[in-house]
Parts: C-alpha cells; structure tokens; sequence
C-alpha cells in the first residue's frame, strides 16, 4: 500500500517541475523547491492507524484532550449517579429498580429521540409534551368513547403527530417562520385542543384489557428469548464489523484490526449477557423498553448509515454547503419535523399504555423539558449537526435514575426539579468547556 | 478604456471552452457589468482581476449560473447556452469553488467529497466506496490531507480549499472556477492551492481564478483580464506585463491620453494583430464571437 503513496507522491513532484517550465521564466529560482509545505519525499497521506489496546486508549486520551467526548461524561455521570443512590439506599441497584426505570423512561425517550432529529437540524421544539399529551387524548377518546380498535385509534394518534411535525416543518422550512415561535404556538394551542378532546371529564382511562397496556405494563422477554436476542445483537455487530473490514481491505484502504472488533464484541456480549441475567431476576426485559431500544438502534442506523441521515447531518452543519450540493434542503426540514412530531405521538401513547389513563395532565408539567433535556444531556449540540440518537437513550437514563433514586429516598419533588435542573446546566456546560477544547484543538 | 491586446494565448490554438460575449448586468440604478468579454480555454489558467466593485463577483455569479446576465451571449464547448442557475451549470460542466468553500465542518472529508452523491449499497450508505472515489480525486491533484476521516473543522485552511476544489472536480467539470483561493491562506499554504491549479490546467481543466492577490496571478495564470468599473479594462498575457501595468490597469491610472499614447509606442510593439485598428478605439476588446456573428 505505501508503495503505491510513493509513486503518487513522485509523479506529483515530476509534474510539478514539468508545470514549472512553462511559467518561471529561465534562470528563475522555482518557487516550490522552497516551499517547506511540500516536501519532495514521500509521505504517508493516510492516518497514522494505532495498533493493539494501547493504541486505542492513546486515540481515547487524544480525543478526551482535544474535547471530543461523545457519550463519556454521561457515562461517567451514570456511574456516579448509580454509586451516590446506592450508598444512600442499596435497593437503588436491585433488578426490581433497574427494570422500573428501564419502563419509565421508553416513552419520555421516545420523545427525546424526536427531540435528537430536530436538535441535528440545529432548531427545537418546544411542543413535543403537548403533542404527547394531545395524541394521548385522541387514543383514549377514539378507543373510549368510539369504541374505535386499538390500532386504528393508534394510527390516527400517530397521524396526527406526523401532521403537526409536518405542518411545522412547512412553516418553518416555507414561510420562514422560527422554529421556537413555530413550536412555543404550538405548545400552548395544543394543550388547548388536548382539554377540548379529553371533554369535560378531563381524566379517561383507558380499557384495562387492551393489549395495548399489556404491552406497556406486563410484556416481558422471557429469559431464552433475552439471551437469544443477545447473542444475535453481538453476531450482528461483529459480523457487520467483519463484514466492513473485508471491505475495505479488498478496496485497498486502511481498516482497523479484527482483534478490536473481537475484542469489542466480547464485551458487548459480557456486558449486554449480564443486563440481561441482572434484569431477569426480576421481571426481565419489557417489551416497551425494548421497543425505545430499537427505536433507538434504527435511527442510529438511518443517521449515520443512510442518505437522508446524512443529509440531515450536513443542513445542520452548513445550510449553504447543503443547498449548494444539491440537497433538497426544504424536504429535509420538513421530514425532520413530521418525524419529531410522530416521536412525540408516539411516546404520548406509549405513556399513556403504561399509566392507563390519559387526563388534562397527560403530556403537561415536565415531559417537554425533560425530553429536551435528556436529548442535550445525552450530547446532542443545540446548535445541530453534531449528536447522536443514542443520546436519547443515555440521556433519558440519566434522568430517570436520578427520578427514581430520589423517589426511592422518598425526597419531595420538588428536589427531584432542582436535582435536573442541575444536572442540565452540568451537562451544558461540559459540552460548552468541551466546544471550546474543541476548537482550540481543531477538532471543531 | 485603454487599449487591449488580442487574445493571443502563447501556443495554445484551441477554441474556448467557454466565451461570453458582449454580457451586460444591471442591480437596480448599478450597471455592474456593461458589454464584458471574457473568454478560457482548456489546459489554460485565466486569471480575473479587479478593484472591489470592479464587476469580478459578478461576473462569476453570472457564470455560476447564480445571476443571469440581461444581455449578451455565453457560448460553452461551442454551443450558444443559457445558464438559468447553479445547477445548470454544474451540469453544463461548470464548477464554482466560492470563497466559503460551503464545507459542512462536522462532516469528514469523504462525506464532503460525496455530499448530495453519496453511493448507496443495498440500504445503507457505501462508506468504502466513497473513501476510495475520495482518495482518487485527492489523488488526482496530488492533495496532501492528514485522512479522509476527520472532520473538516480540524483541516487547515489550505486542506479545505482543497477539498472544496476536489468537490467540485466532481462531475468532471470542463471549467472551474476559483473565487479567491487564496484569500487568507499562509504563505505555505498559497503555494499549496497555486500547485493544485496547475494540477487543473495539467488535468485539462479551464480554470478561472479570481484573486486580489498580484503575486498569486502571475504566478500561476496564463491570461490576466482586467475589470474596471463593470468594464473590460484590459487583459495580457502573463509574460508580458509588470504588476505595475496590471495595478495601473486595474486603478485606472493607465487610462487617459498620455499613458495609451506611451503604451501604443513602447509597451508591446510586438503584440500587435495586424489585422487590428487602432487600439484607441473603445470596443477594439470585443472580439467577434467565431460562433454567434454578434454581440448580443
């Protein structure tokens, strides 16, 4: 491979002297033999690859230095959050907590998930509660009150957000409108219209045999089927891994060791292997979590490994560079929107499953914030085009545990606002400290 | 006006890739360009010169495709064209390298280079693919990146105007134009993009560069072609004129009697066209299009 460099290298400095001829009149020093930046013997213009572990916390070090963090200081905050609660009160880590926790924060982060999208784009939405609250309402009246089927009732709850979303997105991406004064409209109208559907009951509850709260409340994977998952979730990663190392070695470029992918692929199986025999000495996996995990996973995927997500990325980066390559920048904000108000649907519904009952709180109170806040928690930049949506994932988490611990200390919860509140400007400004590493190293 | 000398590129008789005849544009009461020709060749390096409002910007917008001229002709590869926007001429073959770069800083190098034509495999995206055409066109104007997989904000503002010329070097454009390259860019790092533009003259690329930069110019163009107040004030062949001739062009300062009179006696008695009347003459710089017959 560095043979093949060289050659390039050398054609370039022949041709170079070949370009001099016609320009640098006879007797002229040539510019370039001074020039320092180009040097005349070979260099390796590829990425110097860090081989074995060593190399891999060097490369960690580096980037902790340079402020490229990424999801370390949430895990870090995870661990000290976990040991704090747990000295306090050990029950904090039993299977029994740890599985309440992993239910009550899917729906939140489902909408958090939404939140991600819109933050890429570097725009928010403030609505994402009430929309919750509002899709909430359309299912428990629909199902109710018509006597609707529970997956028709969802499919118009869903709709609905995915109409909101994208009405936003037309106001925004068309008429020019803000997205903060577009949402914070949306915010108060849909609240109002929530308190109009619910009627002048305000609390509806839902059918206690729908297998809608079954799936919320009382679905679990059985162990098996936890491990079986497992063991697939690490034959996909290490095949995929494999698979794109192959890849790239048969394209002749540089691909990093398998070692580290079997390396990985043992801890992920150690790790995910021992949540999954922690949480089965309780109930085990829920279906709900589980299906906010893989909410999670696919829009990871559809970010980083999909045109649109890509697209998504660079209107966040760089609006005019986006326009200027052709993106259809309009259809991008527009899908991004429809796409968060569908997220925040369908986390009303989910949570609305999981409480049985939707009333004129459903939605209210903190669910916007605490969705917005789990996103920038979790590490997605306000300011779009860097994040990611397992963000969503780590930053609900955060949150949640931080809600449950001090539940189980039985603090007020008013402490439980202040505690978030906290937490939020903590994170922020690690993210704010870590911008300006970034860019006094050049790491942007 | 001062006199011009007739397009007479040293060794190069091929026809232009790319004329404009007689392109006038109006902003409201500005007259931004009046009656500009202009004129790049393949294989040649032409460089467009010219005091802030001189008509440079606008003249590259024009071509850009982002601005239309209200009148005149642009023939391109020898078809008579209409450039209705930046897409346009992309597809013409045009490429435009802005002075913005319109870089996204959080992407990597590859998904610049690929931006809007990512390759897709199956599902998902086809990073390898990509990597490899990345590694082809850098490799095609020798460019030095550190890797492909970093993000543009830690490349150095030479190695971003490098990406933003190997972008538009996608589409195998016939034409590139470069607004400002070298603006703001370190001594080493000039170099580094005025070796990139002879890697486009070399690869067959017209080239046109639009820089303050007097040193720049001369350095690396083949024609130089003034603009002065939204006119064409002159335009030389690099061999043949000082940066004194061009600043005097380009302020002005060679434009009244006295210095035509000097420069129609000793500047370049040799560069006469023998068919040409007297250079005193306001539209001797209009050259008869070979395709259209006519000016507008």
């Amino acid at each position: 491979m560095t043979d093949r460099i060289d050659t390039g290298t050398g054609e370039l400095s022949r041709s170079r002297a070949g370009a001099q001829i016609g320009n640098v009149a006879p007797g002229e020093e040539p510019v370039e033999e001074l020039d320092p930046a180009v040097p005349v013997t070979a260099i390796d213009e590829r990425l110097i690859q860090e081989q074995g572990f060593g190399g891999a916390l060097n490369v960690l070090r580096r980037r902790v230095q340079g402020g490229d963090l990424g999801s370390i200081p949430v895990i870090i905050g995870i661990v000290i959050i976990a040991l704090v609660f747990y000295a306090q009160n050990p029950a904090f880590l039993s299977s029994r907590t740890l599985v309440n926790i992993t239910l009550f924060a899917a729906p939140i982060g489902v909408i958090a998930l939404g939140i991600v999208l819109v933050l890429l784009l570097g725009e928010i939405d403030l609505s994402v509660g009430s929309v919750s609250g509002l899709s909430a309402s359309v299912l428990a009246v629909l199902t109710v009150y018509q006597g609707w089927s529970t997956w028709l009732a969802i499919v118009v709850a869903l709709g609905g957000g995915l109409l909101i979303g994208t009405v936003y997105g037309v106001l925004f991406a068309k008429v020019g409108v803000p997205s903060f004064v577009i949402t914070l409209a949306g915010l108060l109208g849909f609240v109002g219209l929530q308190l109009v559907v619910l009627g002048p009951n305000g609390t509806v509850n839902l059918e206690p045999d729908s297998w809608l709260i079954e799936f919320a409340r009382f679905s679990f994977l059985s162990p098996l089927a936890s491990y079986v998952l497992v063991a697939v979730i690490v034959a996909l990663y290490a095949g995929g891994s494999l698979y794109g190392i192959a890849r790239r070695k048969a394209a002749d470029l540089t691909a990093p060791s398998p070692t580290g992918v079997v390396v990985r692929s043992v801890l992920l199986a150690v790790g995910l292997g021992y949540l999954a025999y922690y949480l089965n000495i309780d109930r085990g996996i829920g279906y709900l979590p589980l299906l906010f995990v893989a909410l999670v996973v696919i829009m990871d995927l559809v970010l980083r490994k999909r045109r649109w997500g890509r697209h998504v990325f660079a209107v966040g980066g760089n609006v005019e560079a986006a326009h200027r390559s052709g993106i259809n920048v309009t259809a991008i904000r527009i899908s991004v929107f429809a796409m968060t108000g569908f997220f925040a649907a369908l986390g009303g519904v989910l949570a609305a499953a999981q409480l049985t009952a939707v009333s004129q709180a459903s939605g209210a109170g903190d669910t916007n914030l605490t969705a917005i806040a789990a996103a920038v928690i979790g590490g997605t930049s306000l300011f779009g085009g860097r994040g990611s949506a397992y963000s969503a994932l780590l930053g609900i988490l955060v949150l949640q545990m931080i809600s449950s611990g001090l539940n189980l200390l039985g603090v007020d919860s008013s402490v439980r606002f202040i505690v978030t509140g906290a937490v939020l400007l903590l994170a922020v400004s690690i993210d704010s400290v870590a911008r300006r590493a970034r860019s006094t190293s050049g790491r942007g | 006006m001062t006199a011009t000398l007739q397009d007479r590129p040293a060794g190069r008789t091929s026809e232009p890739v790319l004329s404009m005849t007689g392109v006038s544009k109006r902003f409201g009461a500005v007259q931004a360009l009046s009656d500009v020709s202009f004129a790049v060749r393949t294989g040649e390096v032409v460089a467009l010169v010219g005091d802030n409002g001189a008509g440079k910007s606008t003249l590259v917008k024009v071509i850009s495709g982002v601005h239309q001229a209200d009148s005149g002709s642009i023939v391109f590869d020898g078809k008579p064209v209409r450039v209705n926007g930046p897409v346009a001429a992309q597809r013409l073959g045009i490429a435009t390298v802005f002075q913005d770069l319109a870089l996204c800083d959080n992407l990597d190098v590859v998904a610049n280079l690929s931006l809007g034509q990512e390759q897709v495999t199956g599902v998902f995206l086809d990073e390898v693919e990509m990597e490899r055409k990345a590694w082809e066109l850098l490799r095609q104007l020798s460019a030095k990146i550190p890797s492909v997989r970093i993000p543009i904000a830690s490349l150095s503002g030479g190695q971003r105007q490098t990406v933003a010329i190997a972008r538009s070097l996608i589409g195998d454009p016939k034409v590139v134009m470069l607004d400002e390259p070298t603006a703001a860019l370190g001594v080493a790092q000039t170099a580094e993009v005025l070796n990139l533009i002879e890697r486009l003259r070399e690869n067959g690329h017209g080239v046109i560069l639009i820089s303050h930069n007097m040193a720049d110019v001369q350095a690396v163009a083949d024609r130089i072609v003034v603009l002065r107040l939204g006119r064409n004030a002159a335009e030389f062949n690099v061999e043949d004129v000082s940066t004194d001739q061009l600043v005097a062009a380009i302020t002005g300062a060679s434009d009244n009697v006295v210095t035509k009179r000097r420069e129609r006696g000793l500047a370049h008695p040799t560069d006469r066209h023998p068919a040409d009347p007297d250079h005193a003459d306001a539209d001797a710089h209009r050259r008869p299009d070979p395709q259209t017959g006519s000016t507008s």
